[in-house]
């Protein structure tokens, strides 16, 4: 059975769609849009940096986003707003990229294909790491579900609690890290910065409380996935694309049927 | 009551720093500078102060979320404190109910909530969206949340703004009657005078440094709380003598330099005839 790439392909996109709900749901409630680009952008440098001393591109990429995370959340901690510190990091990062990877010439024909990936040419291998990936994550949100609500919904409130904002923060932007560069050499970063996104976007509006945001997203999000390779296959559209676009389209229903 | 707890000199305080200094962030600007201070159980003390005198920077530091230049602070161990900031922006993206902020970060019951919720003067707003309040109403949910997990010390960072005039008299109301039911300390930060001086066991007026402090009817005498009061304060002891008639002639210990002398309720109506 998993031979087969369709079901290889759904198994991945549900592993990723499993995560990038709750995920998600934290990228809308503290304005982190850009970080899927930034860690994506960041990864072109993981890719250079991986080729340029021969290692296994998953740990190149992996150590870039980790380390820009730990960027991130210094930066904000310093007084620096989200969005801004991740514009200017996804710039930069996509700037230092291209710039490292001219100087390994092997790097530039994968480059394309890396930044874009293919949901159709998942591996074995890449499904167990996004699935295991993915459960650890979910399993850290979890575990740190109340607190990091708590942070998000303010810092005082939370810290007069006991909790360490900064922490929660960085907590949070490893996980996203973790998920985002794992799922890039997979999916591509287009289909992984739209799934942690689009989702969680469409399902604000419709629901009261951050869990049941969380839930909707993820539905949302395994929809999308189901949906959007049926017509690919129906069609013959390129996969990753036509999950985005399918994820597109119920953002459009939920603001039709958006409570004001 | 208030004499009632006088004397209880020997009893160990929830929060005591001292020598505290804070500087503003960056630099070497002080923002507080050599303050002592402590609150003991079941004690009322309010701060007073003009706009960006400290109040809330003194606040903030005594909670451990601000860094010390110099001095220390020392929370009781397992101290359990309520805690209502000034400002609390919220962001609209987070989808809350009123119910399930309650139970952030630690969950509560539902009759606890729904207990909490009535306490405060707002019974029924459960499913209400947070952003979706009025600010008063929002102010009451706050102050819900901090009553929660039976504090030993309420900290309200200007918890009346907002409120309604019938509201502030009966927030007052309820912090007396939190006081006598729970035995909990509270430290205010407040703006109204009139109601700081018949509410509170103690008043420390701050101005970068603390100013004065002591009793009510020692405050309002002080010459350093009408310097920073100015016409405003005029009023205060007035009202405050029409509302009280338990015995006077307190004695007013002198604090950092500001002179020590003592009054007698006659003698304090005297001064206040002659400034007027
Ligand atoms: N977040 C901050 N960053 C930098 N400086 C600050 C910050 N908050 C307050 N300050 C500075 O610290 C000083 C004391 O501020 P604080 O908020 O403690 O005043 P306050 O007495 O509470 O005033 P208010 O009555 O307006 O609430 C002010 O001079 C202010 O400029
Ligand atoms: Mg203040």
């Amino acid at each position: 059975m998993l031979d087969d790439f369709l079901i290889r392909a759904l198994l991945a996109g549900l592993g990723l769609a499993l995560v990038t709900g709750p995920l998600g749901s934290f990228v809308v409630w503290r304005r982190m849009a850009y970080f899927g680009d930034s860690t994506a952008h960041a990864s072109i440098l993981g890719v250079a940096i991986s080729l340029a001393f021969h290692m296994s591109i998953y740990l190149g990429t992996l150590s870039v986003a980790i380390a820009m995370a730990v960027l991130v959340t210094v930066l904000t901690n310093r007084g620096q707003a989200m969005d801004t510190v991740l514009g200017v990091l996804a710039h930069s990062a996509l700037a230092f990229g291209l710039v490292a990877i001219s100087f390994v010439p092997s790097a530039r024909s994968d480059l394309s294909a890396f930044l874009f990936g293919d949901i159709l040419a998942v591996q074995r291998f890449d499904l167990a790491l996004i699935w295991a990936g993915a459960l650890c994550v979910l399993a850290l949100l979890c575990w740190r579900w109340q607190r990091m609500v708590t942070a998000t919904v303010n810092e005082e409130l939370a810290m007069a609690a006991g909790i360490d904002p900064r922490l929660e923060r960085l907590i949070l932007s490893l996980a996203l890290a973790v998920v985002v560069a794992l799922a890039i050499r997979v999916v591509g970063s287009l289909l992984i910065s739209a799934l942690l996104i689009v989702p969680a976007a469409a399902a604000r509006g419709r629901v009261s409380t951050p869990e049941k945001m969380a839930l909707l997203a993820t539905g949302i999000a395994v929809i999308s996935v189901a949906s959007g390779l049926w017509a690919s296959l129906q069609f013959d559209s390129p996969t990753g694309p036509s999950i985005v676009s399918a994820s597109a389209v119920y953002f459009a229903i939920a603001q039709i049927f958006r409570r004001v | 009551m208030r004499g009632l707890r006088k004397g209880r000199c020997c009893v160990t305080p929830l929060i005591k720093a001292s020598n505290l200094s804070i500087h503003r962030s960056g630099t070497t600007e002080a923002v507080l500078k050599q303050v002592d201070f402590s609150i003991r159980p079941g004690e009322i003390v309010t701060v007073v102060g003009p706009n960006g005198s400290g109040k809330s920077s003194l606040i903030r530091a005594l909670l451990g979320h601000m860094p010390l230049a110099s001095g220390g602070v020392a929370r009781k161990a397992g101290l359990r404190i309520g805690y209502v900031p000034q400002k609390l922006q919220l962001d609209s993206a987070i989808p809350m109910t009123v119910r399930r902020f309650l139970s952030l970060p630690r969950r509560v019951s539902d009759s606890v909530a729904r207990t909490a919720l009535e306490t405060t003067g707002v019974p029924g707003i459960e499913q209400r969206q947070l952003t979706r309040l009025s600010g008063g109403q929002f102010q009451r949910v706050l102050l819900a949340r901090a009553l929660l997990h039976e504090p030993d010390l309420l900290v309200l960072d200007e918890p009346t703004q907002g409120l309604d005039q019938p509201g502030i008299v009966a927030f007052y109301q309820l912090i007396e009657d939190v006081r006598q039911k729970t035995g909990a300390a509270i430290l205010l930060v407040s703006h109204d005078l009139l109601v700081v001086m018949r509410a509170s066991d103690r008043v420390i007026c701050l101005n970068g440094h603390i100013c004065c402090e002591g009793t009510p009817e020692d405050v309002s005498v002080d010459p350093a709380y009408h310097a920073l009061f100015g016409s405003g304060a005029r009023g205060t002891l007035a009202l405050y003598h029409h509302h009280h008639d338990h015995d006077h002639g307190a004695v007013c210990e002198p604090k950092l330099g500001q002179g020590g002398f003592s009054v007698s309720a006659n003698d304090t109506h005297v001064t206040e005839q002659t400034r007027a």
